[in-house]
């Protein structure tokens, strides 16, 4: 034999897992939402998400290739993430320049200025989308009618009605009349972002990805039972100033942050118990946010709080060690 | 003038001196005494922070120079002989000269001349390798070229060279700080003794296999036969486990034990080429350590 | 209801080519390198020299210490000088080179097949004879059985494990022994059991082997005292603190050995040596070896004599497949890759395993994407991200705290790793550096 052996360290096979089918199983257990967003929304719902995508990557090869001077790992399929749930983030309205704006932000800021895939403590769709909010609220406030909803729906959001009818007195009976009945908010007939709005789907690329084991329970769980709970016992104790806690898991941002956000791998804790406090963290800052903050809805900035305490909690959440002395 | 700017200046600046006294009479109770000598020392240190000297960082040299009072047993690398003249100066003591050094990679295993046995495909680092197995080639001795010495080395005095496979010492930047020594794996680097004009004489191997089976794996490996040894005018050879070594306190550049190794496994460096009496043209030896001189 | 240890693990693809394939004899080869470090522990001394006539059985190097054990000639033969050797190690060292004439074997050796049960030898008596006959550990650890046979002063075992898992993707070696020696390896056990002061015994075996455990469970259907515990498949099961956690329940405390939870571990190999020691007065000269791979093409089961050289295996399975790019001693997961064929079989080589070209190279390492799956999988409740990390920074004191010296070297976290990073090869480094970092500090003491 000529050839010479090969020499390497144990072990000598590896298990099928990489970065790539990872991305693209994320991609995947997203297509049910954006389907429906296509239909609630038509053809600008396509367009926003590919211009998203688009930028985001261009923005990460250009920044890789010109300004890290490293080879660029847009192929590895995060960026296309990062896009798609930007773009899921906004509303279908939103002009172009401000896509692409925030695609610059939740790239070059929120994920290749700490070093690139892997290195951000923060959830870079999130940056993207918090920026817009905060720098361009009216534009991030202006929603598109979603084509399937009953009239009257038009316009705004039902968190934001919520909140505008709670400041301006009326109760919640009173409320909830102008409101979509919960079937309508589990399905998606209502006002939103792009990708938040049909919990069905969002639930169905959930299941996808806990069956092709992208993510596990603990983090959506944790998230979402966190809000129905506290929800629930605001609402047992004053049914006339806060909503069901159906209502709250079916509308804006709890669904796609619980299964999409909070689930990155990136700015999310390493251990299962890690992910419940993390999770419960977020629920606890949803709730307080949406039911006694200024902004109608909190989901994006409670995940972005709690992924600054994610090295806080791996710091101190450790597996469990086999034979440790009790 | 409205009363509330009045107001806000006066207290403003009521706080703003009473936490300047504070803070001053805070500053003097509690102030670490140290002997200003430990900052004049530190002033005149290189602040490379390397570890050479065996001590953590420049402060803690200063610190221990300070201490001991006595300069025998302390030696800065980087700074070198002036530096120490200086802190000599600062503490009133006599000034310590050492003689200069310079690191040497003892291994000429060069792609050309040690063929690979095996493709290693681990993590690229010497340490790993080394506890693993023997290396790509027959020498269990020789350098693995994943270059642990390159990225310890504060001073940029180490580059891997692609051809050769093997680092390449700049003779310049090298400060014979010892970090390259402690990196490899193999006990590759020696700190020797820098000779006027860069110029070096060394056994480039550390191969302790009996001869055959150490001219087998690389073509420029030391046999052990003994030659430089019996040749060398100074004594300054010596021949353990089939692997001569020189001493570079003792060496005199003289060059007889380069003419008579007959693998070429002792190389000289920075040297003018030789006068030849026969036709063969000798290679000019200013290069580095990958050619060889039989006269 | 299958056991098995609930702390991490994966489910690499079993490839169990061989394990249809009865063991065959490989024949004699013409010379043999029997190295003198087989084992765990001091290297056996030699007490041969060049020229020296030898049969099967004759003691060529002697136990040099308290954790260490003889080494025999496996064949007769002359000595043909003393040298040094590359072995599966990828360091040269020392060996016998024997040239085999014949098939001599010493005097008192019973080399017939009649099963023998009973012996009048006491526990002491067992204790010596597996020391005399160099027994280590055929499960791949070497570790002399002799000395794992004598707990510590103040420790006391309660139950014997027979590890016939046999975990590692490709290996058959084990199965087909516990098929072909049923008889021998109960004897064997009873042996160990009676060695130990021990009167409960289990046979943990993985559900991939359905015949083993039939045949086991009818062969002890009269022992009371030996129980066949089917186990649930999933790497790393054979490894003797998940074998411990998944039979017993209890698990070994960081940094103990077996003993502290009164139990002790042997492979069936070793059962079955132990048999052949005690009961045939036979040495440990030869071991069932699976010689596999995808593209070869007779995947075997040989029994091997030690010292001989792979380069004969690989014949006998039908030589080396072209498209051969690494060889492995021992099983995918944990075994060592060869620079060369011209190896011996020692008592430690379990398998030879000859990996695709394809299959072969590493794929590129990517930034860590804090996936979690490595912690998830650990078996040990490590996080090797981490541990990989702190070997990168040489922050070696931190890696101790994080207690890496706790890995078993299983391989599950590099195998998982989504971003293929070298996780094992910096969490060995970490080992080794702390591992002397910490003998520095007790020598100082």
């Amino acid at each position: 034999m000529n050839k010479l052996l090969t020499v390497s360290p144990s072990p000598h096979v590896k298990g099928d897992e990489s970065i790539r089918k990872i991305m693209y199983g994320v991609v995947l257990a997203m297509l049910p939402a954006f389907a429906m967003s296509a239909m609630f929304f038509g053809w600008n719902s396509v367009k926003v998400t590919l211009i998203a995508v688009a930028a985001s990557v261009f923005f990460e090869y250009v920044i890789q290739k010109y300004i890290m001077k490293v080879k660029p790992t847009v192929d590895d399929g995060s960026a296309i993430v990062t896009g798609i749930l930007l773009a899921f983030n906004v509303p279908v309205g939103l002009p172009v320049w401000l896509i692409i704006l925030g695609a610059l932000v939740a790239i070059g800021v929120g994920k290749m200025s700490f070093g690139g895939l892997g290195q951000n403590p923060f959830n870079p769709a999130l940056v993207g989308r918090v920026f817009l909010l905060i720098s361009f609220p009216v534009q991030m406030t202006t929603w598109a009618p979603n084509k399937l909803a009953a009239d009257g729906f038009s316009g705004a959001t039902p968190l934001g009605l919520l909140k505008e009818g709670l400041k301006s007195g009326k109760t919640i009976s009173e409320i909830t009349s102008q409101l979509p009945s919960h079937f309508d908010l589990f399905w998606g007939n209502m006002s939103g972002s792009l990708g938040e709005i049909s919990a069905v789907a969002l639930l169905l690329g959930g299941l996808y990805m806990l069956w092709k084991k992208i993510i596990t329970w603990h983090t959506p769980i944790a998230v979402l039972g966190t809000v129905f709970i506290f929800e629930g016992i605001l609402w047992l104790a004053n049914p006339e100033r806060f909503m069901d806690p159906m209502f709250h898991l079916f509308t804006g941002g709890v669904m796609l942050g619980a299964i999409f956000m909070a689930t990155d791998m990136v700015s999310s804790p390493m251990t299962h118990v890690g992910q419940l406090i993390f999770g419960i963290g977020i629920g606890i800052i949803t709730v307080l946010i949406r039911n006694f903050g200024a902004y109608p809805e909190g989901i994006s900035f409670a995940i972005l709080i709690m992924n600054a305490f994610t090295p806080l909690i791996n710091a101190y959440v450790k597996p469990a060690r086999f034979g440790r002395i009790a | 003038m409205s009363i509330t700017l009045i107001y806000t200046v006066v207290v403003l600046s009521t706080i703003g001196i009473v936490s300047a006294i504070i803070l001053y009479y805070v500053s003097q109770k509690f102030k670490v005494h140290e002997d200003p000598r430990i900052d004049q020392i530190e002033e005149a240190l290189p602040s490379a922070n390397c570890g050479g000297c065996g001590y953590a960082g420049c402060r803690a040299f200063a610190e221990a120079c300070v201490a001991e009072n006595e300069l025998s047993a302390l030696f800065c690398p980087v700074g070198g002989n002036d530096c120490m003249s200086e802190i000599a100066g600062i503490l009133g003591l006599e000034a310590v000269q050492k003689a200069p050094k310079v690191a040497v990679l003892r291994c000429n295993g060069t792609c050309e001349h040690r063929p690979k046995t095996n493709a290693f495909d681990g993590a690229k680092s010497c340490a790993s390798a080394s506890s693993l197995y023997s290396g790509e080639t027959g020498c269990a001795f020789g350098c693995l070229g994943y270059g642990d010495c390159v990225d310890v080395c504060d001073f940029d005095a180490l580059h891997m060279n692609t051809e050769t496979g093997l680092p390449e010492v700049d003779d310049e930047k090298c400060v014979a700080c010892g970090a390259c020594v402690d990196a490899c794996p193999k006990d590759l680097f020696e700190l020797r003794k820098k000779m006027p004009k860069d110029r070096k004489i060394y056994v480039a191997c550390r191969n302790e296999d009996k001869g055959a089976a150490a001219k087998k794996s690389c073509e420029v490996a030391c046999i052990g036969c003994g030659k430089c040894v019996k040749e060398c005018p100074f004594e300054a050879i010596t021949m353990d486990n089939n692997l001569a070594f020189i001493d570079s306190d003792k060496c005199k550049l003289c060059r007889k034990c380069v003419a008579v190794c007959p693998t070429g496994a002792i190389i000289e460096e920075n040297f003018p080429p030789r006068k030849i009496k026969t036709e063969e043209i000798a290679e000019p030896t200013s290069a580095g350590p990958d050619s060889t001189d039989k006269a | 209801m299958l056991k098995t240890f609930k702390m991490g693990g994966v489910h690499p693809a079993e490839n169990k080519l061989s394990a249809g394939k009865a063991i065959e004899k490989l024949p004699l080869p013409k010379t043999v390198s029997i190295p003198v470090a087989q084992h765990i522990g001091a290297p056996a001394t030699v007490v041969v020299k060049r020229g020296d006539e030898v049969k099967v059985g004759t003691v060529i190097a002697q136990s040099s210490g308290f954790v260490s054990t003889n080494i025999h000639s496996s064949v007769s033969g002359k000595v043909a000088k003393i040298d040094d050797v590359m072995d599966a190690s990828g360091y040269k060292k020392k060996a016998v080179v024997i040239s085999v004439e014949g098939d001599e074997w010493e005097q008192g050796i019973d080399t017939s097949d009649t099963l023998i049960k009973e012996t009048h030898l006491d526990a002491k008596e067992i204790n010596a004879k597996i020391l005399a006959a160099g027994i280590v550990g055929l499960g791949g650890a070497t570790f002399p059985t002799h000395v794992k046979l004598s707990p510590p002063p103040g420790m006391t075992a309660e139950v014997l494990l027979i590890n016939g898992v046999e975990c590692e993707p490709y290996l058959t070696s084990d199965h087909r022994l516990m098929l072909e020696k049923t008889a021998e390896i109960i004897v064997g056990t009873k042996l160990l059991m009676k060695s130990l002061g021990v009167n409960k015994a289990v046979i943990g075996i993985e559900n991939n082997k359905p015949d083993a455990i039939t045949r086991m469970k009818d062969f002890t259907a009269n022992e009371p005292e030996i129980t066949v515990q089917p186990l649930k498949v999933k790497y790393p099961q054979g490894g003797e603190k998940q074998l411990i956690k998944a039979v017993t329940g209890k698990e070994v405390p960081s940094g103990a050995l077996p003993i502290a939870v009164g139990a002790v571990v042997n492979n069936v190999g070793t059962a079955f040596a132990v048999y052949e020691a005690v009961m045939k007065n036979k040495p440990l000269i030869e071991r069932v070896v699976t010689v596999t791979g995808k593209s070869v093409k007779e995947p075997s089961n040989l029994m091997v004599r030690v010292g001989t050289p792979v380069t004969e295996l690989v014949e006998a399975a039908g030589g080396m497949p072209e498209d051969t790019g690494k060889v492995i001693s021992g099983g995918p997961m944990m075994g060592r890759a060869l620079t060369t064929l011209e190896v011996p079989v020692t008592k430690g080589t379990s398998g030879i395993l000859l990996i695709r070209n394809e299959e072969s190279k590493r794929s590129e390492m990517e930034p860590c994407i804090r996936c979690g799956k490595c912690v998830n999988v650990c078996p040990m409740g490590l996080e090797p991200f981490l541990l990989m990390t702190m070997s990168e920074k040489k922050l070696w004191e931190r890696s101790e705290d994080r207690h890496v010296m706790d890995c078993i070297e299983c391989g599950s976290c590099s195998f998982t790793c989504p971003s293929n990073r070298p996780l094992l090869d910096y969490i060995r480094l970490g080992k080794g550096t702390v591992g002397k970092l910490i003998r520095a500090r007790k020598s100082q003491n």
